[in-house]
């Protein structure tokens, strides 16, 4: 079961196949975790039943995320060595130990205290169980930290020397983890976490406000979405802009494909669309802003911002996957803050709970986070070829030993047996949000129901209730 | 002796032999699953090691993590050569490690998951019983590279330790579900115990008889001094286990036939160690040969030093939290 292809394409397909399953569900387990993590607070700080109806409501959620990020990583960590296995020999000294380090300081802990934050809480009380839900939250971002520490080594290697046997070896491990790219890419991908997982809670909330407008529940979880989309998306909009700037310095060939330039430009155009053709090398189509891509990149109208064709053909990366994976990805960021600052103001208003646009709007960019988290890591990745090691370390020159036909049988495995399996788990999620969360209290209940709005706020606010 | 490469070897060892028994007990309870046809057992079941579960699969990331990090040339031919088994056991664990939830989340299709649990986990258990007896017959290396077909791994002894891995995991998860359940389950799952103790006794020796007529390093290490003192030793001690096991289930005993069959795989584990020494990969690959440069040994080492205790130490915390007896009616489902 080759189709015709090499063993590189298919090791290559399966490896992006299985890592977008895999870096969707952790995505969304680093947000969830957090987030359950503040219900939990909230709820022994304020003893709102609400928060706790909805810690467990996302509880659910969390869990089977959380089982498919486990069983989908599990299969990232053998597939280094059965398809890469030339570049696990080469990079296993120092890429090895920071996942090492991953498996040590983050797994076991999310693991170890998983049960006792799912099953536990009467049995341990209230004090521990918050503690184990921290520790869960906290080993979701350091496992985040080690493992983009190793992505981004890949990316910007830095800190090693290369002995005769062509392995890389460490020579100064802090220069290794904090790679050029690491800060930018940590803080970059975090926050695309934590507004994923804002995205996801404020669609189901706005679904259901849709539904009913009074629902305690769905009052404060769209509420606390909307907050975390309005402060965090300009501030991820910030650090892309700077992660942008710092590929620019270390990997301008991606820069190049992402924006679409072939030929070297002094007061480059900022390509908005267009067809980028590698062979012909130009981008067809193209529909251009004069001199704003060299403002956006170089911060002045003349700065020059080097084409594909400054780089050898054979160094070059394909550019119409990172040039249309970018375009997504800012696309979306662009209506997040969107959606952001629409619910500033209908919150100035006073129509937050009210304003069925909103939660149509809101409703429709559930998705977004992952579509965006996807696209962007669809444009690093790509836009890194032909390197599997920047500059350093081809791609070609990674593969295992290993007849086209096993990657390939082994690569129709995956997908049949993902889709199957995620499938379902994304069914039951589906089928979990789409359930009402109960208000415990009931007192809303009493207020006028899908009413304009104005006057479950007031009762809430009543209630001394800040936070929704 | 003591060089870091040593050391490491022992912190390998140590994961996988953590995960067999770990999650060992785990697959066996999937293993076991076609056996207990009741729903109310199944739920029990799921529930005895729901909360651990998780916990136990990460020593085989770090078994396979760690081996990237301080033996990159043994991961980077090991994996290669044992491709087709890793894919199916990674597969046979997605459907196990997803059904925990999944069987909860629906009636109509439950039935599925169950299937899925059970025959995921006895894929799982398989495959890492055919990647142990293919390691053990050796496996082909050229120019820091597999250099075999991807079906060498196939032959009769691999599934003969196949099959002695999936016996021995369902005698490790009827001896835990002995420890975790009462009545009627309970005294099923001790039947059960009897029986898959002395199919893995049997398998046991059977391997043990095979082995050391695959290589002569194995036959020298066996039957030659000093080491012969140890595996003289090995099956004494074995039958030491075999009696603990039989004794505890036939007294009705809870915790000495789940420490008995554990004792059982520590000690046939240390039996590979024995025969495996100084070599990773068996005839092929020695640890200093395959070890990564100092500067990463001592870079992860200084981590495992510290952490494993910390870690030992909670999830010993999480066993003792969910300690005692199953109760049917709790779970959060």
């Amino acid at each position: 079961m080759s189709f015709g292809q090499s063993a590189e394409l298919l090791a290559r397909i399966q490896f992006a196949f299985t890592v977008s399953f895999h870096f969707i569900f952790p995505a969304f387990s680093i947000g969830l975790a957090s987030y359950l993590a503040v219900l939990n607070g909230l709820w022994l700080w304020k003893r709102d039943a609400t928060f706790l109806k909805l810690f467990d409501y996302w509880k659910t959620v969390f869990a089977i995320t959380f089982g498919m990020g486990v069983v989908s990583g599990i299969v990232m960590s053998y597939q280094f060595g059965t398809n890469w296995a030339a570049f696990s020999d080469k990079t296993g000294p120092v890429i090895g130990p920071l996942m090492g380090y991953e498996v040590l300081t983050a797994f076991f802990l999310e693991a170890g205290f998983l049960g006792i934050a799912l099953f536990g809480r009467k049995r341990v009380g209230n004090g521990l169980h918050m503690f184990a839900v921290a520790m869960v939250a906290v080993g979701t971002l350091i496992s985040a930290t080690w493992i983009l520490a190793a992505n981004s080594w890949m990316q910007t290697p830095a800190g090693y020397a290369i002995n005769d046997q062509g392995q890389f070896i460490p020579v100064d491990w802090w220069a290794i983890i904090f790679n050029p790219s690491f800060p930018y890419r940590l803080v970059h991908t975090v926050l695309a976490a934590f507004l994923t997982t804002a995205f996801a809670v404020g669609a189901v909330g706005a679904f259901h406000l849709l539904r009913d407008n009074s629902n305690r529940a769905a009052r404060v979880m769209f509420s606390m979405a909307m907050w975390m989309a309005a402060i965090v998306t300009p501030i991820q909009i910030f650090v892309g802009d700077q992660h942008g700037l710092n590929t620019l310095e270390h990997q301008p060939a991606k820069i190049a494909a992402m924006e679409g330039h072939y030929e070297t430009h002094v007061g480059a155009p900022l390509i908005l669309f267009g067809i980028p053709d590698d062979a012909a090398g130009e981008t067809k189509y193209a529909l251009e802003i004069p001199k704003l891509g060299s403002l956006i990149l170089g911060h002045s109208f003349d700065a020059e911002i080097k084409g594909l064709k400054a780089f050898p053909p054979d160094e070059r990366p394909p550019a119409f996957i990172p040039f249309w994976t970018f375009r997504i990805m800012v696309g979306l960021g662009v209506l997040m803050l969107v959606v952001g600052m629409w619910s500033l103001w209908a919150r100035f208003r006073k129509t937050l709970y009210s304003a069925t646009w909103l939660h149509r709007a809101a409703l429709l960019m559930g998705p977004s986070g992952f579509v965006a988290v996807l696209a962007g890591w669809y444009t690093t990745e790509v836009g890194r070829q032909p390197y599997t090691v920047y500059g350093l370390l081809r791609t070609s020159d990674s593969l295992s030993n290993i007849d086209a036909e096993a990657i390939g049988a082994s690569l129709v495995a995956f997908i049949l047996v993902y889709f199957v399996v995620f499938g379902a788990g994304v069914f039951y999620i589906l089928r979990h949000v789409a359930m009402t969360p109960e208000a415990e209290d009931g007192l809303l209940h009493e207020g006028p129901t899908r009413a304009a709005g104005i006057t479950p706020i007031q009762q809430l606010e009543a209630e001394g209730n800040p936070n929704v | 002796m003591f060089e870091l490469s040593f050391i490491w070897a022992g912190i390998i060892a140590f994961a996988v032999l953590a995960y067999v028994v770990l999650d060992g007990f785990d697959l066996g309870v999937g293993i076991l699953f076609p056996f207990f046809a009741e729903q109310g057992d199944r739920n029990v079941m799921t529930n005895s090691v729901a909360p651990v579960w998780d916990g136990n699969e990460t020593w085989l990331v770090l078994g396979g993590g760690g081996l990237m990090a301080v033996f990159p040339l043994a991961y980077a031919t090991v994996l290669p050569a044992l491709y087709v088994p890793i894919i199916l056991m990674l597969l046979g664990l997605i459907f196990r490690g997803v059904a925990f939830e999944f069987r909860f989340r629906t009636k109509r299709w439950r039935p599925v998951w169950d299937w899925g649990f059970a025959i995921g986990s006895t894929t799982a258990a398989f495959m890492q019983g055919i990647a142990l007896g293919a390691l053990v017959q050796g496996i082909e290396i050229a120019d820091r590279k597999y250099a075999g077909g991807w079906w060498d791994w196939l032959t009769p002894f691999s599934i003969v330790t196949g099959v002695a891995v999936v016996v021995g995991y369902s005698l490790l998860g009827a001896t835990w579900l002995n420890l975790k359940t009462t009545g009627e389950l309970q005294a099923r799952a001790r039947r059960i115990s009897m029986i898959a103790g002395v199919g893995t006794l049997a398998l046991i020796g059977a391997v043990s008889l095979w082995t050391p007529f695959l290589e002569p390093i194995y036959f020298e290490r066996w039957f030659q001094w000093p080491t012969a003192f140890f595996s003289a030793f090995v099956p004494l001690l074995l039958a030491v286990c075999a009696f603990g096991l039989w004794h505890g289930l036939t007294t009705d005993k809870h915790l000495q036939p789940f420490l008995s069959a554990l004792g059982l795989f520590v000690l046939s584990f240390a039996g590979l160690g024995i025969s495996f020494y100084p070599y990773i990969v068996p005839g092929a690959l020695t640890i200093a040969e395959a070890a990564a440069p100092d500067a990463s040994l001592s870079f992860l080492l200084i981590g495992a030093a510290v952490l494993v205790p910390i870690i030992l130490a909670y999830t010993g915390y999480a066993y003792w939290v969910f300690r005692g007896k199953v109760d049917p009616n709790e779970g959060y489902h």
